[in-house]
């Protein structure tokens, strides 16, 4: 097995050990991208001699016998909406297409503290706005399972590198779910956290009441070494929560006696895709016989949270987005009349369609006469949804179902048809609009071979009872062992 | 609710977007119908409901009052578009 | 027809902070360009704001010394507007649930207490600048100002003419400063003022359309702004037309207001509750510990110099109008007992003065011990009254103690009775035509020999002393 192909947690102890060192796995990793990128096109920036450079950094202290944290030495991918100091981020847009940060998100200072390699900025859809990827202004990314297929998105370029070995783990942001679906369709763990754990600071925002940082990675105990690093509160960020943060490896026990689990009857609705429905019913019935509790709930909002969602987030990012103008960075037109005609030719130019039509639609909705019947309503009705929750961890500790209602489709299937490709997030987006937790494993394949992602869904703050259960089903299945071949 | 054309326009302009014809009557249509669906809001009674802006029960989150380091002016026009002597360059502004 | 002017303001007061609403990034004014900012103040993609304490504590403050009722629970909200001096296309400021709330300010019109509402007191982040290029070909942008902290204070439409609105402005600034809240300085932009402007017939219950006016760089020029658009409205309804809601714009070089944008023109600002930053939740333990910082407000330090001092009211009145005067009046009688005597100075030659360089107190070097010691050297007769005129504007001018001018410039007065007897005998034998009249009668002469010795000693005679012995030697 090359070293590329190894968790992070597989390195780490071989690292200890003296039996390889991180010049070693990077130049691995590198050269699989070398292989591979031009089918996947996971990556919009390679930072070869950066990655090098700190590899070689890492080895010189192995060598001096430091202690170093557990993460030192890997090499990590970063979502190209990630602030990182000198090193081009640019959100897949060709408004930001050469903006240089000239500070690191919070983050990134973490990783870079605790010794991670950033590889690069992986691709995804612009402004985090899409399920596929396709959005994303440069190039498409291909899931490895099926080069025809999407990855999943936003966050598919982490997804697909880190499936197709491209990198160890990835960082990615999740705003209706874009780390686990694009985990899901790609066969690989993604874990959005509970709003405030992990810093938003340097994450250029989409929909701020509901973006999250979380990580991407091979298995659950890669993803539980991650979450070790990133989470924490940042006074920095005023949303981030002051909460103690647990060492998450505890949570890695194979064992879910006693646990209660819930399976909401509205995640199965009708013509939902049988293979993804039967693989899901079968984790349920695999837990249960691990000892597990399953018990039907109801969240009966769920019906309301995706019209809610595309209210909400849109208009945030309405907000968000205003401040591309072409006039303190990024993108300018190069022909304009005046004032006005350099801001609409700039926006014009510089934003895709999917991004221009949210902002549009959240515009619209935060606008003069439609304020209380959209935005407001939007508010109220997310309480709606995060009572539903609320009352669901009443009776039970975690809840499961499936992350997303299909495997991966076809490029090109739902470009045009934006509600369609909106019904990708429909099972994810609702844990977002109650700010709880949630992470996708490998649950299953489709006869054509393409992963199906189990969601588990925590209460706030509770990411280790949803690390103990994923841990436990993948510690009793071998779907996380399986690779594309490319 | 149902959109028009003018109202299209006049989102376009509150959002300093420019849309060709084709483009607005491709928004007018996908506007249109994705605020069907958003339609089936109005199916719940929330007049009792209090609005969620923020999921966390956070309050009063505040820092010192105390001056750090800003950037150098180098860094601050780093990538600016057009600059001079020290300013963003921007277009003659006219009203206000 | 006789008509009733209408006019409410809104007022934006700079807060007394080191650093920025929601960076680290430093408050001072001035700068070299684009020196004062940070990611945060930026708006660069992905950062985040967060609340400096000093800015909520202060704004407490002044809506206390404004006599609001301070909300238990309020917000931020975005104000959403694109304009090349906001960097994020949105101001982080307060829409419907501000700071404060429900206040009042009296003020003094023709001698009468009057009571002017105050709607709201909210907070918010300053913009940048905007550099004009001398060719008007393209604008530069300046950030510094970015982020800076802002009171908005809105007044119910209360104000019945301009110059009541100048006395109301007059009364805020000073309340500001009282309140050590805000240092109000104009010419920096520290304070700006907005106005809302109607006019309705002399009677009538309902509003007349209201214009709102713009870039009033003083408080002379609101009132003059003020004035001209009153009349502009006047004249429009005298000829049978309608006054057209909408923005206009102050020009101080014709005086004349301007179209700026129509009702339908205005803005669609969207506002929305800031996802970034959690909502305030005040307790009235904060609250009234607040309350407990406030100072002595001009209104009770007046009474108290009439009543301490024994200073006529109108004295009082005039020093306290600024807190800067009465501090420095109250720090000088602290060395110097006679109030009425430091009052006179600080009223008379002091504001003279200054009102001709056109300076505040706090921008001259003068101290209010160097007033005490030369009321001090007047009293021992080192120098007389005329002469400490000059030192005092020496002292204004140069900071320097009345000691070190005496000396240096020899003004030390003459009250050597030997010394000034030879310049009297001298004077008395120059003048025989003035010595006679005065023998003859014509008392009045002697005025014109002091004047002599005075030219003699170049003023330093001690004048009594001069008088005295004229008269001595002339009766002998």
């Amino acid at each position: 097995m090359k070293l590329c192909e190894l968790t992070a947690h597989e390195l780490k102890d071989m690292l200890r050990k003296g039996e390889t060192s991180s010049r070693e796995i990077t130049e691995s990793v590198l050269d699989r991208i070398q292989e591979v990128e031009e089918k996947v096109k996971a990556y919009v920036t390679i930072d070869r001699e950066g990655a090098l450079k700190q590899a070689d950094e890492i080895d010189e202290k192995l060598k001096q016998g430091e202690q170093l944290p557990p993460l030192a030495g890997i090499p990590i991918a970063l979502k190209d909406n990630m602030c990182t100091k000198g090193l081009k981020t640019t959100c897949s847009s060709k408004i930001l297409e050469n903006f240089v940060p000239p500070y690191d998100a919070t983050v990134v200072a973490k990783l870079k503290e605790n010794g991670a390699v950033i590889i690069g900025k992986t691709n995804m859809d612009e402004f985090a706005m899409g399920s596929s990827t396709e959005n994303s202004a440069f190039f498409n990314t291909a899931n490895p399972w099926d080069l025809t297929t999407v990855p999943g998105g936003s966050s598919g370029g982490s997804a697909a590198a880190v499936a197709a070995d491209e990198a160890v783990m990835a960082l990615g942001s999740d705003t209706g779910g874009s780390i686990r679906q694009p985990a899901a369709l790609c066969g690989v763990v993604g874990l959005k956290p509970t709003y405030g754990f992990v810093s938003r600071y340097g994450l250029i925002a989409f929909a701020s009441s509901l973006d999250q940082i979380g990580p991407i990675t091979r298995d659950v105990t890669d993803c539980a070494l991650l979450m070790n690093v990133i989470c924490g509160h940042d006074p920095r960020d005023s949303t981030s929560a002051d909460v103690k943060v647990p060492d998450f490896t505890r949570f890695l026990r194979n064992d879910v006696k006693g646990l209660r689990i819930g399976i909401p009857k509205e995640y199965f609705p009708e013509g939902i895709n049988p293979e993804v429905e039967k693989a899901v019913i079968n984790a349920g019935k695999l837990l249960e016989e691990l000892g597990a509790e399953i018990i039907e709930i109801s969240l009966p909002h769920t019906d309301y949270a995706l019209a809610d969602y595309y209210i909400i987030a849109p208009a945030e990012a309405s907000s968000n987005l205003a401040r591309y103008d072409g006039i303190q960075y990024g993108y300018r037109s190069q022909d304009y009349d005046d004032l006005i005609d350099l801001y609409k030719k700039t926006r014009s130019e510089g934003f895709g369609p999917e991004v221009k039509r949210r902002i549009m639609l959240g515009t619209y909705a935060l606008s003069s006469g439609y304020y209380d019947a959209y935005y407001l309503k939007a508010l109220k009705v997310r309480t709606l949804v995060k009572q539903d929750f609320d009352r669901a961890f009443e009776k039970v500790d975690c809840i499961i179902s499936p992350t997303s209602p299909t495997p991966a489709f076809k490029m090109g299937e739902k470009v045009d048809d934006p509600l369609a490709m909106y019904l990708s997030d429909v099972f994810t987006l609702p844990v977002n609009m109650a700010g709880i937790a949630g992470i996708s494993i490998p649950c299953g394949f489709s006869k054509e071979g393409l992963p199906i992602g189990l969601q588990v869904i925590g209460k706030p703050f509770d990411e280790g009872t949803i690390i103990q259960v994923a841990y436990t089903f993948e510690q009793n299945t071998d779907f996380h062992k399986r690779k594309p071949e490319l | 609710m149902k959109i028009t054309k003018k109202d299209v326009e006049h989102v376009a302009m509150l959002a300093r977007l420019y849309l060709d014809e084709e483009e607005k009557a491709k928004y007018t249509r996908q506007l249109n119908s994705i605020l069907d669906y958003m339609e089936k809001l109005n199916q719940l009674d929330t007049e009792k409901v209090e609005p969620t802006s923020h999921v966390l029960p956070i309050k009063n989150v505040f820092r010192k009052d105390r001056v750090e380091e800003s950037l150098a002016n180098e860094e601050v026009l780093a990538n600016a578009p057009d600059k001079e002597n020290g300013y963003f360059k921007v277009p003659k502004i006219i009203e206000d | 027809m006789d008509y009733e002017v209408i006019i409410g303001l809104e007022v934006h007061a700079e807060l007394l902070t080191d650093s920025k609403i929601f960076c680290c990034c430093t408050t001072e004014f001035g700068g070299a360009p684009n020196t004062h900012c940070c990611p945060v103040c930026l708006g660069l993609p992905g950062v985040l704001p967060v609340t400096n304490e000093k800015v909520i504590e202060l704004g407490v403050k002044a809506a206390l010394a404004l006599n609001c009722e301070i909300s238990p629970y309020s917000k931020f909200d975005r104000k959403n507007y694109f304009y090349p001096d906001l960097p994020k296309a949105y101001q982080i400021s307060q829409y419907d649930l501000p700071l404060a709330r429900n206040g009042y300010l009296e003020i003094e019109v023709d001698g009468k207490t009057k009571k002017i509402g105050i709607t709201r007191v909210h907070l918010e982040e300053d913009a940048g600048k905007l550099v004009h290029s001398e060719t008007g070909s393209y604008s530069l942008v300046d950030y510094n100002r970015t982020g800076v902290p802002l009171i908005e204070i809105v007044t119910e439409p209360d104000l019945r003419s301009p110059a009541e609105a100048k006395i109301f402005l007059e009364k805020l600034k000073s309340i500001l400063q009282y309140a050590e809240v805000s240092d109000c300085k104009m010419q920096e932009g520290s304070l700006r003022c907005d106005a809302n402007v109607s006019i309705r017939p002399m009677g009538s219950k309902e509003f007349g359309t209201k214009t709102e006016l713009k870039n009033m760089n003083s408080f002379k020029a609101v009132q003059k702004g003020l004035e001209y658009e009153v009349k502009r409205q006047k004249k429009l309804l005298e000829r049978g037309k309608k006054i057209i809601q909408e923005t206009r714009r102050w020009d101080e070089n014709s005086n004349k207001t301007y179209t700026m944008r129509s009702k339908e023109e205005a803005h669609d600002y969207r506002y929305f509750p800031e996802p970034d930053l959690p909502p305030i939740v005040l307790e009235k333990g904060y609250i009234e510990e607040i309350r407990k910082t406030l100072p002595e407000m001009p209104y009770d330090r007046k009474k108290r110099y009439i009543e301490e001092y024994g200073l006529p009211e109108y004295d009082a009145g005039v020093i306290t109008s600024s807190k800067a005067l009465a501090d420095f009046f109250e720090e000088c009688v602290k060395e110097y007992v006679d109030a009425k005597t430091v009052s006179n100075w600080v009223m008379g030659e002091l504001l003279g003065t200054l009102n001709a360089m056109d300076k505040e107190i706090d921008e001259i070097p003068l101290t209010p011990k160097h007033l005490a010691d030369m009321l001090k050297l007047m009293d021992k007769g080192t120098i007389s009254g005329k002469i400490a005129k000059k030192v005092f504007k020496e002292m204004m001018e140069t900071g320097r103690t009345p000691d070190e001018i005496v000396e240096e410039k020899g003004l030390k007065q003459i009250a050597d009775e030997g010394e000034l007897s030879k310049i009297v005998d001298k004077v008395i034998a120059d003048n025989p035509k003035s010595v006679e009249d005065y023998r003859a009668g014509k008392k009045k002469a002697i005025g014109y020999l002091v004047g002599q010795v005075m030219k003699e000693t170049r003023g330093k005679a001690n004048p009594q002393l001069v008088n005295k012995l004229l008269r001595e030697k002339l009766e002998s």
